[in-house]
């Protein structure tokens, strides 16, 4: 397969002179984030470490680890390393087991982020002459925006879908010939599904590469997808505390997640006692961003566990290698390639006057994920009819729908008859197994 | 003139029947009659008690969500057809029955209907104008 680059200079690059431009760019945005973010300041001064201590990415282990928690305690503007009117957006974690995390970008910023998910797109196969669809969410979410930014970036056509109404996707991609689709994994299975059920054979299906990511996959979801929809279908890894999708991405071998490293120093450290790990060790993946302006995040603790090889890969990229997450703990549910902040069911429930007390129960049957809200009765919405009830039921799931854009199951259940532990709910209760 | 129905919000679970009734048991509240209507969740139980003001302060401090609702009573005959012509009365007034559970007396040769409608006191007026006697609150007890 010959290979596409976006920028084939950084992206084979010699290690060598990878670690000799880390450097340059990590003393820099040390000197930067010091100087302006009180916050990180004060984690430095307590280590003891200065600016000028850090001479380069062999220094990187002194500075003081950031986590979520930090960037909870410093919401909103905390870490932020700009004045406000440098900055042209923001996107959002949802924060409902605490508060949520914006992180925000400068126009550069912006253009960084597009310029990795554009790599991924073409060592995908993708190409100016590509039709891509996206089809993550749009708005708060990193998905929709960063895969749309890199799509315009590589040149293709871009259709910018954003997730839900499955009809309507699947109209556009026949009519419009998309080559390439962009969604949650669990969505390309759902789209490929409906495609089947629709009598649509892989060969009649226009796709010929999908790029999936934003939740964790195993490789027998590939290959299920690959052969539904007729496609080769690669991994691609980011999050909003980074900028988004793009931070890594699969080529052609399809083993692995090549990091935009020159961009995004990756270190695997234990868990447990911080400790910096050699290469092909098992850890917490953390992170460091070497060019962000706005949000610049310094050794980043992702909470991803993961494996970090340097390995000749085929493709002919020198990137750095990331082993797919064993998972990840977050707030935002991905249901069906739908984004489910539990705070918007929770503002469903408030205006049809019910209880703010539910679970979401989410599972995967055949690849499609099923998504039950258990609800509590009220007595004042209670009646003696059957029927009555069941419409309360229907109601409050199309509430939900019009909020959420997928359709749950609703079922009233008696009044505190929801789980609680230590005086709080069990929120989520998610079934998907996928390892 | 309607008869008060206790209705109880269970959930489709077992051992959910057993202490609805055995917290009613505990305090001398007798069931006159009952019924269920349940979906795979949830179940409704429809309860005509002794006492419905207690029965609903008891289960109210179990936890449970209870409505009253009021309901028509009608004695009816111990014999085939009895229901069906108390039935024939509200059709031909077209008198739509949302559901109806029936129980019989202790003594007297008679069955009782519980009847539940959109308007209690036009079914009331059309079966008694038809010479079907009327169960009162009061009677409950009696039954």
């Amino acid at each position: 397969m010959t290979q596409n680059y976006y920028h084939k200079e950084i992206e084979t690059m010699k290690p060598e002179d990878m670690r000799k431009l880390q450097s340059e760019k990590l003393v820099k945005q040390v000197k930067h984030v010091y100087e302006n973010v009180p916050y990180y300041r004060n984690l430095m001064d307590e280590k003891g470490v200065k600016p000028e201590d850090i001479k380069g990415i062999d220094d990187l282990h002194k500075l003081p680890f950031l986590s979520k928690t930090d960037l909870r305690d410093a919401y909103p503007y905390g870490l932020l390393a700009v004045p406000l009117e440098k900055c042209v957006k923001i996107h959002s974690t949802s924060g409902t087991t605490g508060r949520r995390v914006v992180a925000f970008y400068t126009q550069n910023d912006v253009d960084l982020w597009e310029d990795c998910c554009a790599r991924a797109i073409m060592a995908a196969g993708g190409t100016n002459k590509d039709v891509c669809q996206v089809s993550y969410g749009y708005g708060l979410f990193t998905g929709g925006a960063g895969l749309n930014g890199g799509s315009h970036k590589v040149g293709c056509l871009t259709l910018p879908m954003s997730s839900g109404n499955t009809d309507r996707q699947i109209q556009f991609m026949m009519d419009l010939q998309a080559s390439i689709l962009c969604c949650t994994p669990s969505y390309a299975a759902y789209i490929g599904e409906t495609l089947k059920e629709q009598g649509y054979r892989p060969e009649d299906i226009p796709l010929k590469a999908g790029i999936f990511g934003a939740e964790p996959w195993t490789e027998e979801m590939r290959r299920s997808i690959e052969a539904t929809l007729g496609i080769k279908a690669y991994d691609i890894y980011g999050l909003t505390e980074t900028t988004g999708p793009g931070v890594a991405f699969e080529c052609s071998e399809q083993n692995g997640m090549h990091i935009n490293e020159d961009h995004f120093y990756a270190e695997i450290i234990d868990p447990d006692t911080g400790e910096v790990l050699p290469e092909g060790s098992k850890g917490e993946l953390v992170f460091t961003s070497l060019d962000k302006e706005a949000f610049p995040l310094l050794r980043y603790r992702t909470r991803d566990i993961c494996v970090l090889s340097r390995k000749k890969c085929s493709c002919g990229r020198t990137l750095i290698k990331m082993a797919k997450p064993m998972g990840r703990t977050d707030d935002m549910l991905i249901i069906r390639g739908v984004n489910v902040f539990p705070s918007q069911i929770e503002t469903v429930l408030l205006k049809e006057g019910y209880e703010p007390n539910y679970q979401i129960i989410v599972d995967r049957v055949n690849n499609t994920d099923t998504f039950e809200v258990k609800v509590e009765m009220t007595a004042e919405k209670f009646t003696d009819k059957v029927s009555d009830i069941l419409k309360m039921e229907k109601s409050l799931a199309g509430s939900m729908k019009t909020m959420l854009g997928i359709n749950p199951t609703i079922h009233l259940v008696a009044p505190k008859s929801i789980t609680r532990s230590e005086g709080k709910a069990v929120r989520i209760i998610d079934k998907r197994k996928l390892v | 003139m309607a008869i008060k129905q206790l209705t109880v919000f269970v959930e489709n679970k077992q051992g959910a029947l057993v202490s609805v009734t055995e917290a009613l048991a505990k305090k001398n509240i007798n069931l006159r009659a009952m019924s269920i209507a349940e979906t795979q969740e949830f179940g409704i139980l429809r309860l005509i008690v002794n006492d419905e003001a207690a029965a609903e302060k008891i289960l109210a401090e179990e936890g449970y969500i209870i409505k009253i609702t009021d309901v028509v009573g009608v004695k009816i005959g111990d014999e085939p057809g009895s229901l069906s012509a108390a039935l024939k009365v509200l059709d031909a007034h077209n008198i739509n029955v949302e559901y109806l559970y029936a129980f019989m007396a202790r003594t007297e040769k008679h069955a009782y209907v519980v009847i539940r409608v959109e308007d209690n006191a036009a079914a009331e007026a059309v079966l008694s104008e038809d010479g079907f006697k009327l169960i009162k609150e009061a009677d409950i007890d009696k039954l």
